[in-house]
């Protein structure tokens, strides 16, 4: 009864979603407000039945019915309650039935917050935002349901893939999707302003919180995807440039350049086509990314099944969307009103080379995950493209960003004064300059490029923080004084220092964790030690445990750090009889930024075992950079100026204008 | 400044940036990709020693000597030609008689492969698309073979 209740509402939210594609924007056109308030309605109604289809499918897995066939293939009635939940998600069908609710919840919000967006802006906008949703509605229900009965329901399920059996698959994708599906909002206002054909400062006031909300969240979740896979995988390493990992590293770039654009439109009213072009960018990327994860097109944990009609119905959507939306582009662009064009040296400067940087960033990381495939589909060739090729384009290009970074804040609108902004940041560059030297010192030999890397990150640390240090008067006036005027600072300027501090975070935490980091591969017998960095890592023994659904041997190892008790580290290998395979689970210790870091290889005859131990100094840094960018991100969503929107008479004018055709 | 040279200097500033990006691709994509091949690849192309390359296929069944220290040697098969890889460190978890492999490394003059990553598959219903494509060509695959253990123990 519950499936067939998921399903049944799952339908009806794609009749909502078909009235709410087509009623408003025809009102649009009409200038019939009534045909347009019909949006708000069925926005909130589609969200409605997805909810209630999803949470009949998480009662399924909860209630372990294995009588639905995607149930049957992904859990067990031994798993703990939250892998049971967390499984509905941890497969192809209910992914995606994820990856639609977050799009009709985003219609919702849009549905509730939207109350000051004048009437027209809103329904095509919401129109816009169910043609998607009616897409990857059918999308479910003709090629992937997963409310599908098996005839004779089996005893026991086959268990969910071991790798997901963890807190991550509760985090991760939710956070994630959160951040690619966000986009799609975004892309709804671009299209929605082509096809209005008017752009305006009051339009980017709009965009801008629903780009940084889904920029916030993606980061989020990549950054927990990558902290996933760091410790489940047990190589000890944090990103792998694996094209799944690039499929989420594109829109957030893209992304990031339509936050820094969507600025230059909102408070100078130019940069219209270009915002307009990175915001269907940004969702083309998650629209990409989710094609290239779903499809089957690689092969990677992220591919749950790889079935033909799947792969192309998505290519189909796809290409509906990406190429609809760029002709769309290409026609209408031309007609919208041109803002003026502004001095090379100035804040709109400083965001353009921004968006320069950011934009052949993503190029880069797209070509390399996107040759490979094209090379096999033209020559036959197979070639991987890892690590080396985005160290050596990516990374440059990143490097000159964050050189630039800094400078952005300092500088005035319309005409900045580069040589004083340059004297303004002489306190950051000494700050600098003193960390290449003491690191030049301590390291002696070593690969050169590292105190100069450390140098940059201090200096775009320090840098982000020049700009609230100058503005409270902090060092200059009284403290107490600094304090009122520290919150008296608008938000988004808050918001920025934390997102540009946050990326420093990061890059430090890049920097100490790939020069100064150790390992060890080998061998240990029980009693034995092994010693890195003045770590000494003694191998007791092993012992054997049962878990609700495996078997697991773990190793335990008492940790000294010169000679003193630190602590115990237990890293185990768990067997699932369910499905005959093994995973490795890491054993880790944070010791400040830190991170002591033990994964096991196999047991040999003699009880003797194989083990990786690494030694990450400041990798904690990594994921508390992403962490502080966020913050960036949520401070600037609250500054007062996002909540009160534009001037009032603006948008009287504009709600009740002819339409521009 | 007029409009005229603000106008180019934004085309020439995105444009330079534009060039080294492109130039970055270029030079990276020289020396940093790796070609995949199978054991019948390595034959046939005469792949060079001293060139970094992916090798896949098989792990031939009773192939597997493991030596001191971590060391282990094993050969790599697409039925039609076999190549010897060895390896010193720790196999992933997936790693079996059998089944399906990619080793990345170099070929020594000796015809050895020494591999310095043995990669590590998600999941044991998955056979590396490339290995399965090369079984495939080089007629030794069996369509039950990519299921696996799984599909064996049932």
């Amino acid at each position: 009864m519950i499936p067939e209740l998921g399903h049944f509402a799952l339908v009806l939210a794609l009749f909502l979603a078909l009235i709410q594609a087509t009623v408003p924007v025809f009102g649009a056109r009409r200038n019939d407000s009534l045909l347009m308030s019909v949006a708000g309605t069925t926005a909130i109604g589609q969200f409605c039945f997805v909810a209630l289809s999803f949470a009949a499918l998480v009662a399924c897995y909860v209630q372990s019915d294995f009588s639905v066939e995607t149930v049957f293939e992904n859990s067990h009635s031994a798993m703990p309650l939250i892998y049971k939940i967390t499984s509905a998600w941890g497969n192809h069908e209910g992914s995606m039935l994820l990856w639609v609710l977050i799009l009709a919840l985003f219609g919702a919000l849009v549905a509730v917050f939207g109350g000051n967006l004048p009437d027209r802006l809103k329904a095509n906008v919401l129109g816009v935002q169910s043609w998607i949703a009616v897409a990857f509605d059918l999308f479910i229900l003709l090629t992937s349901n997963p409310f599908l009965r098996i005839a004779e329901a089996p005893l026991e399920g086959r268990d969910l893939n071991p790798l997901l059996q963890d807190l991550g698959l509760a985090i991760h994708p939710p956070l994630l999707y959160l951040g690619y599906v966000g986009f799609s909002i975004t892309f709804s206002f671009a299209i929605a302003a082509l096809i209005e054909g008017r752009v305006d400062a009051a339009w980017a006031r709009w965009v801008r919180p629903w780009a940084l909300l889904a920029w916030t969240f993606l980061t989020l979740g990549i950054a927990m995807g990558s902290y996933w896979a760091y410790y489940t995988l047990g190589w000890g390493g944090w990103w792998f440039w694996d094209p799944v990992e690039n499929a989420s590293l594109m829109p957030w770039l893209a992304g990031t350049a339509l936050l820094h654009s969507a600025l230059v439109t909102e408070k100078r009213n130019a940069l219209k086509i270009w915002t307009i072009l990175l915001a269907i960018l940004a969702f083309s990327l998650s629209l990409v990314g989710t094609f290239l994860v779903r499809s089957g097109v690689l092969t990677s944990v992220h591919a749950f099944a790889s079935d033909p009609a799947r792969g192309i119905f998505i290519l189909a959507i796809l290409t509906l969307f990406i190429g609809g939306a760029f002709a769309l582009y290409a026609w209408r662009a031309p007609i919208l009103k041109q803002g003026g064009l502004f001095a090379p040296i100035s804040r709109e400067g400083a965001l353009v080379l921004n968006n320069l940087f950011l934009v052949s960033a993503c190029a880069t990381v797209v070509f390399g995950t996107l040759y490979p495939l094209g090379l096999e589909v033209v020559t036959g060739e197979k070639i991987s493209v890892g690590a080396p090729f985005f160290n050596w384009t990516f990374g440059p290009i990143f490097i000159l960003l964050m050189i630039a970074v800094p400078f952005g804040p300092l500088l005035a609108w319309k005409r900045g004064d580069l040589l004083g902004v340059a004297q303004r940041l002489m306190g950051a560059m000494a700050i600098a300059t003193i960390g290449v030297a003491v690191t030049f010192a301590v390291e002696g030999g070593g690969p050169v490029l590292v105190p100069f890397a450390i140098g940059l990150a201090l200096y775009l640390l320090a840098g982000a923080a020049t700009e609230l240090i100058e503005r409270t008067g902090l060092l200059k006036v009284p403290v107490r004084t600094a304090l009122a005027r520290a919150r008296g600072l608008p938000r988004s300027a808050w918001g920025t220092a934390f997102a540009h501090m946050g990326l420093a975070i990061t890059l430090l935490g890049i920097i100490g964790e790939t020069q100064w980091g150790a390992e060890r591969i080998a061998e240990v017998k029980p009693g034995q030690a092994l010693s890195i960095r003045r770590y000494d890592f003694q191998f007791d023994g092993v012992t054997e445990r049962q878990g609700p659904n495996y078997h697991e041997v773990a190793a335990r190892f008492t940790i000294r750090h010169a000679g003193d008790f630190v602590g115990v580290m237990e890293p185990s290998k768990r067997t699932f009889p369910s499905r005959g395979t093994d995973t490795n689970e890491a054993a880790l210790m944070t010791r400040g930024f830190a991170q002591l870091y033990i994964s096991l290889g196999e047991t040999a005859p003699d009880g003797s075992i194989g083990v990786r131990i690494y030694y990450k100094p400041l990798v904690v840094l990594i994921w508390l950079g992403a962490m502080v960018m966020a913050l960036g991100g949520v401070l600037s969503l609250s500054d007062r100026r996002l909540r009160i929107g534009a001037p009032m008479p603006a948008r009287r004018k504009s709600a009740a204008m002819q339409p521009a055709e | 400044m007029t409009r005229k040279r603000r106008r180019l200097v934004l085309i020439s500033s995105a444009l330079g940036v534009l060039a080294v990006a492109v130039a970055l691709i270029l030079s990276a994509l020289k020396d940093s990709i790796v070609f995949f091949n199978s054991p019948t690849d390595v034959v046939e192309k005469h792949v060079a020693p001293g060139s970094r390359i992916r090798l896949g296929g098989l792990v031939r069944d009773g192939s597997v000597v493991r030596g001191s220290d971590l060391a282990v040697r094993f050969e790599v098969t697409d039925g039609a030609n076999t190549i010897a890889v060895a390896y010193q460190g720790i196999l992933p978890d997936l790693f079996r008689e059998g089944q399906g492999v990619v080793t990345e490394g170099v070929l020594d003059p000796s015809g050895t492969f020494k591999a310095d990553s043995v990669l590590a598959k998600h999941d044991e219903k998955y056979m590396p698309k490339e290995v399965a494509d090369a079984l495939k060509k080089s007629g030794h695959w069996k369509e039950n073979e990519g299921t696996g253990p799984q599909a064996r123990t049932q």
